[in-house]
């Protein structure tokens, strides 16, 4: 899933304090997952913005909802009717969501109440990992099923490199060096002969390296 | 300020806080009436949103109270408790609301005087404190 976080209170403020009518908009998809954007969330950030402008000696009006996913139009479009009580859209989905709510509304101020951080994996309950960078290219059937891309610290193709101490990677003792669970994973499946296959640079331009990516299914798209 | 009476919101487990205030009532054990009381089935059932709604409608202080370590009904809601109300804390500051306003306590269904002992230093802080920020802008 994409993980988010909430920006801090005072950024967001900053963000709304021009405007007196706010749509405060949750995401029922990943952000809901991770606990950032969902439902539960909208409440708690639009109660806190009410009582921090009350506190600063201004109102503003907050009308809250959640729409099943931002990223996609169909449910974007179920905004228009509310849309124009609002001087001000803040939204609470990943950067996709933010983007089709601009995308849509074009003459609303959109703002963004949680920084999108990663595609991740929960290890437990309120634990995520990063685990995909969206490479275009998945290698994970070549590493054990274990991303070289998104868990090394230098994205190395043939590694580990020597900062890898004991399972660790150098940039921090909770950071599990990538190579090493590779290693230790073809080791567990008897697939050794894999890491010794030297692998070519990597081209980076499925990852974005060649621009803004698309995909076009021919037997969907209208 | 002397006048102020602060009004505290005290979610209760069923299973000890809310048995102990019965406790400390049957014990003829006085505590103060600012202090109103919400039962819920366990700690752990109190969300962020409860205890923010309280202080967006006007709550001076808020305490969540719990069963004792290892003892909730519900294996570990009265841990899970603390760790949001630890949470929510920290939303306070951002917010600018002192976080002395909201306290995880624990104690067992027999604790009537504990209960009306909490109750009493809470109201006594809150005091302290005067009225939260929150109900002195609305006012």
């Amino acid at each position: 899933m994409i993980t988010a976080e909430r920006k801090p209170l005072e950024e967001i403020i900053d963000y709304v304090k021009p405007f007196k009518r706010i749509l405060l908009l949750g995401c029922n998809e990943c952000v809901t997952v991770c606990a950032a954007g969902g439902r539960k969330e909208v409440g708690l950030l639009a109660s806190g913005l009410q009582m921090a402008m009350l506190k600063a000696g201004s109102s503003i009006e907050i009308r809250e909802h959640t729409l099943e996913r931002q990223c996609d139009p169909e449910y974007v479009e179920e905004l228009v009717p509310m849309i124009d009580g609002a001087d001000a859209i803040l939204s609470m989905a990943c950067g996709c969501g933010v983007q089709q709510l601009a995308m849509r509304f074009k003459d609303k101020p959109v703002f963004p109440a949680v920084n999108t951080k990663f595609m991740g994996g929960s290890q437990r309950q309120g634990v995520w990992d990063e685990r995909c960078q969206g490479c275009g290219d998945c290698l994970l059937g070549i590493t054990g099923g274990i991303c070289p891309i998104a868990r090394c610290a230098k994205q190395l193709m043939n590694g580990p490199c020597g900062g890898s101490c004991d399972g660790k990677c150098e940039i921090g003792e909770d950071v599990e060096c990538a190579w090493h669970l590779i290693w230790e994973r073809l080791k567990a499946l008897g697939l050794q002969d894999r890491y010794l296959e030297i692998m070519p640079a990597k081209d980076w331009r499925p990852a974005g390296g060649a621009g803004p990516r698309k995909i076009i299914r021919e037997d969907l798209a209208e | 300020m002397e006048s102020f009476e602060p009004v505290i919101v005290a979610f209760c487990c069923h299973y000890c806080a809310y048995t102990a205030a019965d406790m400390a009532g049957s014990q003829r054990l006085p505590y103060p009436s600012n202090v109103k009381i919400v039962r819920v089935p366990c700690s752990g059932k109190v969300d962020a949103l409860h205890i923010l709604k309280a202080f967006e409608k006007g709550a001076d202080g808020v305490y969540v109270a719990g069963c004792l370590e290892g003892d909730c009904h519900f294996k570990n809601g009265n841990d899970k408790a603390a760790r949001r109300v630890d949470y929510v804390k920290r939303y306070l500051e951002e917010i600018g609301i002192e976080s002395e306003r909201l306290m995880m306590v624990r104690m067992s269904a027999g604790m009537g005087a504990r209960f009306a002992q909490v109750a009493t230093e809470m109201t006594e802080k809150i005091r302290r404190l005067g009225p939260s920020p929150i109900k002195a802008a609305a006012a």
